[in-house]
C-alpha cells in the first residue's frame, strides 16, 4: 500500500528531494560555484514537479490535428508555459549570481565566501 | 466604467519601456524621466483611488481579451491604489533626496544605470501590488530582486557586492519557496487566478480533501515571502546590506520592496487563502511569535550597533517584526495596524537613511557614533530630518509612529489575556528600547563638536533636492499623524472591499 502510493508518486517524490538537495547546497555551501549549482538544482525541481503535473498518459501535446478539437484528446499547456517562463528566470538570475561571483573573485581571488568575509572584516578594522 | 482603470497595466508597460529607454539616456535625462515616472504614477494612482474609493467597488481589469479562467488579469481596489501611490512617491522622494550620494558613489559612465534599475523596480512593484495571478507574482517578485540587486552593488566595492551577494542567496531561497507554494496550490486547484484559486480552496476546505498540500501551500508561501522581507531570524544578511550601500539604495530596499513582498503576503492571505482559512490554520500565530522576537531582537542589536547605517538596518528588522506581528494578531484590527504601519515605515525608514547619508557626508564619510559629533549641527536640515524621522520611529505623539503603535497596542486585545499582556510587554519594551538607541544617536550628533573649524557648515540652498524631499517626507509624516483618522477609515474602508 505505502509502495505502491510512493510509486504513484515518484516524480513528485524525487522532484522535492531535489529541490532539497538544492536548497541546502544553495543555504549552506562556502563556495560560490556550488551555491549556484545548487539554485539550478533547486530549480530543476521545482520545473520537473510543474511538468509531471501537466503531463497525462495517453493525451497529445496540444496542438490540433486532423481537425479533432475534443478537449480530452490534449493535455494542458499552461503548466508547459509556467516551466518555459521558470527556466527564463533561472537563466536570469543565474547569470547575475554569475556576474557578482566574477566581481567578487577579480577583487578577492578567492571563490570561498567565508574566506571573504574574513578578508572585509579584516579591511574594516583596518580602516578604525 | 471610467477610462481611469487603464491606469495600471499603462504604468507597468510605461516603466517598463522607460527602463530600457534610461539605459541609453545620459545620466540628468536618465534621473528627469525616472522621476517624472514615478511623480506620474503618484497622480494617475491618486486619481484612480478618487474613482475607487468614490465607487466603493474593486475591478478586475482583463489583459489580452482572454476572460478568466484563462487569461491574466490585474484587480484595482482602493487598498491597491493608496499602497501603489505610496510606494511610488517613496521612491520619488528617495531619488530625488538621495541625488548627492548618487552622483559621488558611482562611476560616471555608470550613473544612468541607477535609473534605469529604479524604473524596472518601479514596473514590479505596480505590478505586485496589482496583479491577480500568482505566477505573475513569482515574476515580479523575481524582477524584484534581480533590480535591488543592482541597485546594492552599483558602488562597486568589495563589501558592496559581498553584501548583495548576501541578500541575493536568501532572497533566491525565498523566491524558490514561494514558487513552489504556487505550483502546490496550482497542483490542488488547477487554477493560478486568485479569485478562482480561492473558490477551489474553499470548496478544498469543506471537503476536507488536500489538507496537507494546503498546508504546505499555506506555510511556503508565506515562510518565502517572509524571508525576501527579511522577518527575524531571516534579517541576517540586513546590516550588511544597508550598511554598504548607497542610501539611495538602501531607503528604496527598506521602504518599498520589503514592503512590496509584504503587501502581497497579505494580498494573498486575503484573495487567496481566505482570512478565515489563514486564521484557522494557526500559521498566524507563527508569524505572531516570530514577529515579536523579531522586534526584541531587533532592537537589542541596534542598541548594541555603533555604526550609525548598521542600527537603522536593525530597527528595520525590528520594525518588520512590528509589520508580520499586525498580521499574526488578528485579521481585521491587527491587519489595519500591520497596513498603517507599512505606511509608516515607508515613510520613515527611508528618510532616516537619506539623512543619515548627509550627516555621514559632512564628517568626511564617518559612520561610527563618535566620529559624527555635532554632524547635526553642521548640516541642520539633515539634523532635524534625522531627529523627526527618529521621533516617528519611537512614538512620539504628532507623528505617524504613535498611531500605529495605538493601533498595535489596540489590536493585542484581539487575543486571550496571557497574548494580549505579552504584546503589550513586547510594545512597551521596544518603545524603551527605540527611545535608548535613538536618543543616543540624537544627542551625539547635536553635540558640539571637539574642532569645529575641520568642517563645513551646510546650508539648504546647497542641498535643494535634499531639503525639498525631507520636507515633503516630514509634512507627510506628521500629516498622517496629526489627521490619522481619515487615512484609518481609507485602510478599513479598503480591506472590506479588498
Amino acid at each position: 500500500m505505502m509502495l505502491q502510493l510512493i510509486w504513484n508518486h515518484r516524480i513528485e517524490i524525487t522532484a522535492i528531494i531535489l529541490f532539497a538537495v538544492g536548497f541546502t547546497t544553495l543555504l549552506l555551501h562556502k563556495n560560490m560555484f556550488k551555491k549556484i549549482i545548487g539554485l539550478n538544482i533547486m530549480d530543476t525541481g521545482s520545473y520537473l514537479f510543474l511538468t509531471s503535473i501537466g503531463y497525462i498518459e495517453g493525451r497529445l501535446s496540444p496542438i490540433v490535428v486532423n481537425g479533432n478539437t475534443e478537449m480530452a484528446t490534449y493535455v494542458n499547456p499552461l503548466p508547459a508555459g509556467l516551466v518555459l517562463t521558470g527556466i527564463v528566470v533561472s537563466v536570469s538570475v543565474t547569470a547575475v549570481t554569475l556576474a557578482l561571483t566574477i566581481r567578487l573573485y577579480k577583487i578577492y581571488h578567492t571563490l570561498n565566501l567565508d574566506e571573504i568575509y574574513r578578508i572585509v572584516h579584516k579591511e574594516q578594522e583596518e580602516e578604525l | 466604467m471610467s477610462f481611469s482603470i487603464n491606469f495600471p497595466l499603462f504604468l507597468i508597460v510605461a516603466s517598463l519601456i522607460s527602463a530600457v529607454v534610461c539605459s541609453a539616456l545620459k545620466t540628468k535625462a536618465a534621473r528627469f524621466l525616472c522621476l517624472f515616472l514615478t511623480a506620474a504614477s503618484v497622480v494617475l494612482n491618486a486619481v484612480l483611488f478618487l474613482y475607487v474609493y468614490r465607487t466603493g467597488q474593486r475591478f478586475t481589469y482583463m489583459m489580452g481579451h482572454f476572460p478568466h479562467p484563462w487569461g491574466n488579469e490585474l484587480k484595482i481596489s482602493v487598498l491597491e491604489t493608496v499602497f501603489s501611490a505610496a510606494f511610488s512617491s517613496v521612491l520619488f522622494l528617495s531619488v530625488l533626496g538621495g541625488k548627492k550620494q548618487l552622483e559621488e558613489m558611482m562611476r560616471p559612465l555608470k550613473r544612468h544605470y541607477f535609473y534605469t534599475l529604479c524604473c524596472l523596480i518601479q514596473a514590479a512593484l505596480l505590478a505586485l501590488v496589482y496583479t491577480n495571478d500568482l505566477f505573475t507574482g513569482y515574476v515580479f517578485i523575481e524582477i524584484c530582486t534581480i533590480a535591488s540587486i543592482g541597485i546594492l552593488e552599483i558602488k562597486n566595492t568589495g563589501s558592496s557586492i559581498l553584501a548583495a551577494m548576501r541578500y541575493l542567496v536568501f532572497s533566491l531561497i525565498g523566491s524558490a519557496l514561494f514558487l513552489f507554494g504556487v505550483i502546490f496550490l496550482y497542483q490542488i486547484t488547477g487554477h493560478l487566478l486568485m479569485p478562482n484559486v480561492k473558490d477551489s480552496i474553499a470548496a478544498l476546505q469543506e471537503s476536507g480533501e488536500y489538507h496537507l498540500p494546503l498546508m504546505a501551500a499555506i506555510s511556503l508561501i508565506t515562510i518565502g515571502l517572509a524571508i525576501k522581507s527579511g522577518l527575524w531570524p531571516f534579517h541576517l544578511w540586513m546590516a550588511d546590506t544597508y550598511g554598504s550601500a548607497v542610501p539611495s539604495a538602501s531607503a528604496i530596499l527598506s521602504g518599498v520592496i520589503s514592503k512590496g513582498y509584504i503587501f502581497l503576503l497579505i494580498k494573498i492571505i486575503y484573495d487567496v487563502f481566505g482570512t478565515k482559512i489563514f486564521y484557522a490554520s494557526g500559521f498566524h500565530r507563527v508569524l505572531l511569535i516570530l514577529g515579536a522576537a523579531g522586534i526584541v531582537v531587533g532592537s537589542v542589536k541596534a542598541l548594541r550597533e555603533d555604526d550609525i547605517f548598521r542600527m537603522t538596518a536593525f530597527s528595520s528588522a525590528a520594525q518588520y517584526g512590528y509589520i508580520f506581528m499586525g498580521i499574526g494578531l488578528s485579521p481585521v484590527l491587527g491587519m489595519q495596524a500591520a497596513l498603517f504601519h507599512i505606511l509608516v515605515h515607508a515613510f520613515t525608514k527611508p528618510l532616516l537613511f537619506i539623512s543619515e547619508g548627509y550627516l555621514s557626508d559632512n564628517m568626511g564619510g564617518a559612520k561610527k557614533f563618535h566620529s559624527l559629533q555635532g554632524a547635526g549641527l553642521f548640516n541642520r536640515m539633515a539634523g532635524n530630518a534625522f531627529l523627526l524621522a527618529a521621533l516617528s520611529m519611537i512614538g512620539i505623539p504628532l507623528t505617524m509612529g504613535f498611531i500605529s503603535k495605538y493601533l498595535f497596542g489596540v489590536a493585542a486585545f484581539d487575543l486571550k489575556t496571557f497574548g494580549t499582556v505579552c504584546v503589550l510587554a513586547v510594545l512597551a519594551v521596544s518603545t524603551v528600547l527605540n527611545t535608548l538607541y535613538f536618543a543616543r544617536t540624537i544627542l551625539r550628533i547635536f553635540r558640539d563638536n571637539d574642532e569645529p573649524e575641520r568642517f563645513k557648515t551646510v546650508r539648504i540652498r546647497e542641498q535643494r533636492s535634499f531639503a525639498f524631499a525631507a520636507i515633503l517626507f516630514m509634512a507627510m509624516n506628521i500629516a498622517c499623524g496629526t489627521l490619522a483618522k481619515p487615512l484609518i477609515d481609507i485602510l478599513a474602508r479598503g480591506m472590506m472591499t479588498f
